[in-house]
C-alpha cells in the first residue's frame, strides 16, 4: 500500500523499517519533524531530544557501539555542533548502524547559511547519501544502514529542504532488524582514540573510503537513465527531479551515493553523451571530482553557486529558454510580508522593555531573531546558537567604559540549553559587567514548541526533571540573578537597568510561556479596546509591532482634529498581553467589554 | 479537464496560520486517492509566523519535480488578496484563479507605513475574466463554523479538477475529528456550489 508521505516522514518510517533502536536529534528546520513523527508513531523506537546535536549524534553513537541500529539528525548548521564527534566516529567506526540524517536549507529559507554538507562527508571520509523523493529518503534509511554495517562507519543520509519537506508517495513495509549482536563490547585498540590506536585506525579509514568507493560503482540507488544521446546530466537529490521535469528526454545519471563517487561509472556515462552537464545546488561537489577525473564537463558556469534550483532555471540553464506561458505579473508595487512575532508573545514585551533601556543587543536564534525586523528593530547581531552571551562578554571586556552599561545578551531557553551554558559560564569565570537576559518561554518555539530539559517533558510527552536555569547560574557563580515577568514592561525595563549599571556580570531571567503554548498559560485571552477618540496617535503601541494593533489614517479630521490616525485593536487576534497598554501613556487601552 | 499522461499544477497560497497546508494536504490525498501519482511541497519554519505560504500540489501519471514551473499553474487558489498577486507570474496563461476576498494587513501596512494596494480584485480580473472571488469568512459564517474557510475554497477548486466528488468526500471524512465532518462537507458543498462551472 502506497502512503502520501514528506520526506522527513519517509525517514522516520525508514527508521522504523529498518530496526532503527534509537534516534537523537535536536530540531532544527527543516529536519525537525523526523524525530517528531519517530516520538508520535514508533513506540519500538526510544526516542529523545537532545539538548544539542552535538550529543544527539554521541547518543546515537552509544547505541551503535553496543550493536543497536542508531540516527541521529539534525539540521545543516547544526553537524558543526556535531563536528567534533563526527571527524571521529569516522577513525572508530560503528558497529550497529548508525545513520546520520543531515538536512540542508539551500535558498536559507529557515537558517543563517547555506552550507553545502557534503563537504563534511569527504571531509570526514565518510558516505554519503542524498535521496530525491520520499520512497527513496525511507529507502535510503536502510541503504545507509546496510553500508554502515557492512563497512563499518557511519553515514550521512544528506535530505534539503525541498525533499524533506516535500510529499509523495511511498511504500510502506514491516520492520526488520540490524544484523549485529547486541551488548557491551571491549575493543580498546577500535574504540578507544589515543594517538596510538588513531594512528592505526587512520589507514582503516582510508581504505574503507576505497571500498566504499568499489561498492558505489554497483550501488542500485546510483542508475543510468539513457535518452537521447546528445546530452547526459549528472544530478542527485532534488536537482535530479528539476533536471527530468525540464528535459525529460535527456541522458541521466542519477546518483544516489554522492560520496565516494563512482569513477568507472560516471567515466562510462560521460564517453556515451556529446554534451556532459552537471545539475547541482551549492557547491560545485560532484563537478571538481568529474574534473579531477579528467572528462570535460559544464556546471556552475551554468548553475551558479547561491541559492536553490528551480525547474525553471533548470530548464533555461539547459535549454535557453522556457516552454512554459505564463500569464506574466500583475505591475503593483506589494508589501513584504516577513514573519512576525504573534500577538501576546513574550519576546515582544521582553524587546519594548529593552528598546527604552536603548542598549546594543548581542542576539541568538530562535523566534526573538525575529525582534530584528521593523518596528522593533532590536538585534545587533545574530551569529549562530548560542553565540550572543559570548559575543556581549567579548564587547565588554575589549571595549570598557564604551560598551559598559549598554550593551546585553539575549538568548531563549532552548538554545540557552543547547549552547549557552558554556558562555555563561565563561562570562562568571572572567568576570566583566555583561547583562544577560534569558527569555525563557518555556519551549522550543521557532521549530513548533518542542520540549526541552527546562520543561519537565520528553519528546512523547512523559514527566522528567527540569533543569533549573536560575540555580544553573547560581553555581556558575553569578551574584545577580533576577527574574521577571516580561509583560510588566516597565518593572522588566526597570530590571535591566539596574543590572546594566550593575558593575559585575548579571543574569535577567525573562519568564513567560510562549503565547501559543496551551499548557502554563498566564495570558487572559481577553481582549483590549482602545478609545479612538482619546487615543492620541502617537504610535508607541504601534511601534511594539504587534499584528492584533492596526493604525487607521484619518483622511478627513473633524475640526481642530490634528492627529493623522489612531491606533485600532484586532479583537480576533488579541490575547490580552498588555503590553501596549503597558507603553500607552494616555491611558487609552482598556478591556474590551 | 485532466488529459491521460499530463500532469495537472495547483498552487495555494496565503499568509501562515490559514489553514493552507491542511487544505493542500486533503488535495493531495484526494489525487492519491483517485490513483494519481503526487508530489506536495511547501515552505514551513519562519513562514509560520504569520509570513507568505506557498503550497504546491502537482498530480498525473508520473510527476517529477514537486514545485511548479513559473507559468505551468492550472490553478491558483489564493486565500488573501495581495499573496495571489505576489504569486500571479506561476499561473499558466489559461489558467484559472480562485481568490479570498480577504486583506490580511502585513507589518508595513498596520504599523502606518505603506498602504494596502487598492484594486487588486479588479486588476487580477482584467487578466483573467473568469476569475473566482468568494468572501470565505461570509460564507463560513453561513455555515456555522468560521474555521471552514479553507475547505470552502477546496470545494470551489473541486469543480475545475476532474476527481469525482465521492473521492473529496471520503477523504475529507477520514482527515477530520469525526465531530467536524458535517461541518465541513457542508462548507465544501457551499463551496462546489459557487464555482462559475
Amino acid at each position: 500500500m502506497k502512503e502520501l508521505m514528506s520526506g522527513n516522514e519517509g525517514i522516520a518510517r525508514g527508521a522504523y523499517e529498518y530496526g532503527v533502536r534509537l534516534a537523537s536529534a535536536y530540531p532544527g528546520t527543516p529536519s525537525t519533524e523526523i524525530l517528531e513523527y519517530v516520538g508520535a508513531r514508533y513506540p519500538e523506537i526510544k526516542a529523545g531530544w537532545a539538548p544539542n546535536e552535538k550529543v544527539a549524534l554521541e547518543v546515537a553513537a552509544g547505541a551503535a557501539y553496543g550493536g543497536a541500529r542508531a540516527m541521529a539528525s539534525m539540521k545543516h548548521v547544526g553537524l558543526n555542533v556535531a563536528a567534533d564527534p563526527f571527524m571521529t566516529l569516522s577513525y572508530t567506526g560503528v558497529n550497529g548502524g548508525l545513520v546520520i540524517v543531515v538536512c540542508d536549507d539551500p535558498e536559507m529559507h529557515s537558517s543563517q547559511n547555506e552550507q553545502d554538507t557534503r563537504n563534511f562527508a569527504k571531509f570526514g571520509k565518510v558516505p554519503c547519501l542524498e535521496p530525491s523523493d520520499s520512497q527513496e529518503a525511507k529507502d535510503m534509511v536502510g541503504a545507509a544502514l546496510q553500508i554502515s554495517e557492512d563497512f563499518d562507519t557511519p553515514v550521512i543520509l544528506r535530505s534539503s529542504t525541498r525533499v524533506s519537506h516535500s510529499m509523495s508517495l511511498v511504500e510502506v513495509n514491516e520492520r526488520v532488524h540490524g544484523s549485529k549482536e547486541l551488548g557491551l563490547k571491549k575493543d580498546p585498540m577500535k574504540f578507544v582514540m589515543l594517538p596510538a590506536m588513531a594512528r592505526r585506525r587512520h589507514p582503516v579509514v582510508e581504505q574503507r573510503l576505497k571500498d566504499v568507493a568499489a561498492f558505489a560503482e554497483t550501488f542500485p540507488f546510483n542508475r543510468v537513465i539513457m535518452g537521447d544521446e546528445s546530452l547526459g546530466i549528472i544530478a542527485s537529490g532534488v536537482a535530479f527531479q528539476y533536471a527530468r521535469e525540464a528535459l525529460p528526454s535527456a541522458s541521466f545519471l542519477k546518483l544516489g551515493m554522492v560520496w565516494p563517487l563512482p569513477e568507472k561509472l560516471i567515466r562510462d556515462f560521460a564517453s556515451r553523451v556529446k554534451r556532459l552537464v552537471i545539475i547541482e545546488e551549492l557547491d560545485p561537489f560532484i563537478e571538481e571530482a568529474v574534473r579531477l577525473m579528467g572528462i570535460k564537463v559544464e556546471g556552475k558556469e551554468l548553475t551558479g553557486m547561491c541559492g536553490e534550483l528551480s525547474p525553471e532555471k533548470v530548464e533555461k540553464i539547459l535549454t535557453g529558454s522556457t516552454k512554459s506561458k505564463s500569464i506574466g505579473a500583475i505591475d503593483m508595487e506589494l508589501p513584504l510580508r516577513p514573519p512576525n512575532m504573534c500577538p501576546g508573545c513574550p519576546h515582544r514585551a521582553t524587546f519594548t522593555a529593552l528598546k527604552k533601556n536603548k542598549v546594543y543587543v548581542a542576539g541568538d536564534i530562535g523566534c526573538y531573531t525575529l525582534g530584528a525586523l521593523p518596528p522593533l528593530g532590536m538585534l545587533d547581531n545574530c551569529l549562530c546558537m548560542g553565540a550572543g552571551i559570548g559575543i556581549a562578554s567579548g564587547l565588554d571586556r575589549s571595549l570598557g567604559e564604551l560598551a559598559r552599561g549598554k550593551a546585553v545578551a539575549v538568548i531563549g531557553d532552548s538554545t540557552f540549553f543547547h549552547s549557552g551554558m558554556t558562555p555563561l559560564l565563561e562570562l562568571a569565570y572572567n568576570g566583566g559587567s555583561t547583562t544577560v537576559v534569558i527569555m525563557d518561554n518555556r519551549t522550543t518555539a521557532m521549530t513548533g514548541a518542542q520540549p526541552h530539559p527546562g520543561t519537565g517533558a520528553t519528546l512523547r510527552g512523559d514527566a522528567t526533571v527540569t533543569a533549573d536555569i536560575e540555580k544553573l547560574a547560581e553555581a556558575f557563580g553569578f551574584k545577580r540573578i533576577r527574574i521577571v515577568n516580561p509583560y510588566n514592561v516597565k518593572d522588566t525595563e526597570r530590571v535591566i537597568n539596574e543590572e546594566l549599571q550593575a558593575p559585575e556580570p548579571s543574569v535577567v531571567i525573562v519568564r513567560a510561556p510562549c503565547a501559543l503554548l496551551k499548557t502554563g498559560r498566564i495570558l487572559p485571552d481577553r481582549p483590549l479596546t482602545i478609545d479612538a477618540d482619546t487615543c492620541k496617535g502617537c504610535k508607541s503601541c504601534i511601534n511594539t509591532g504587534c499584528p492584533a494593533l492596526e493604525f487607521v489614517k484619518i483622511e478627513e479630521p473633524a475640526e481642530g482634529d490634528k492627529r493623522k490616525g489612531y491606533s485600532k485593536i484586532n479583537q480576533s487576534l488579541c490575547v490580552g498581553c498588555r503590553t501596549c497598554q503597558e507603553v500607552c501613556k494616555f491611558d487609552t487601552i482598556k478591556e474590551a467589554l | 479537464m485532466t488529459e491521460n499522461n499530463r500532469v495537472y499544477n495547483v498552487l495555494i497560497v496565503g499568509v501562515g496560520g490559514q489553514g493552507i497546508i491542511l487544505a493542500s494536504d486533503v488535495l493531495g490525498r484526494v489525487a492519491a486517492a483517485h490513483g494519481y501519482d503526487v508530489k506536495k511541497n511547501e515552505i514551513h519554519g519562519m513562514a509560520q509566523r504569520g509570513g507568505s505560504v506557498s503550497s504546491h500540489v502537482r498530480f498525473g501519471k508520473a510527476v517529477y519535480s514537486p514545485i511548479i514551473k513559473v507559468g505551468e499553474a492550472d490553478v491558483l487558489l489564493s486565500f488573501e488578496q495581495i499573496e495571489t498577486l505576489r504569486y500571479f507570474p506561476f499561473l499558466s496563461e489559461k489558467g484559472k484563479v480562485i481568490v479570498n476576498d480577504q486583506k490580511i494587513l502585513p507589518p508595513a501596512v498596520f504599523t502606518g507605513k505603506q498602504e494596502y494596494p487598492a484594486d487588486i480584485l479588479t486588476r487580477i480580473k482584467d487578466k483573467v475574466s473568469d476569475a473566482v472571488v468568494v468572501n470565505g469568512d461570509e460564507v463560513a459564517k453561513n455555515v456555522g463554523n468560521p474555521r471552514v474557510v479553507n475547505v470552502i475554497f477546496l470545494g470551489v477548486l473541486s469543480k475545475y479538477l476532474d476527481i469525482p466528488v465521492d473521492v473529496w468526500e471520503s477523504v475529507l471524512k477520514e482527515s477530520l475529528k469525526p465531530k467536524l465532518v458535517d461541518v465541513n462537507l457542508k462548507a465544501f458543498h457551499e463551496g462546489r456550489a459557487l464555482a462559475a462551472v
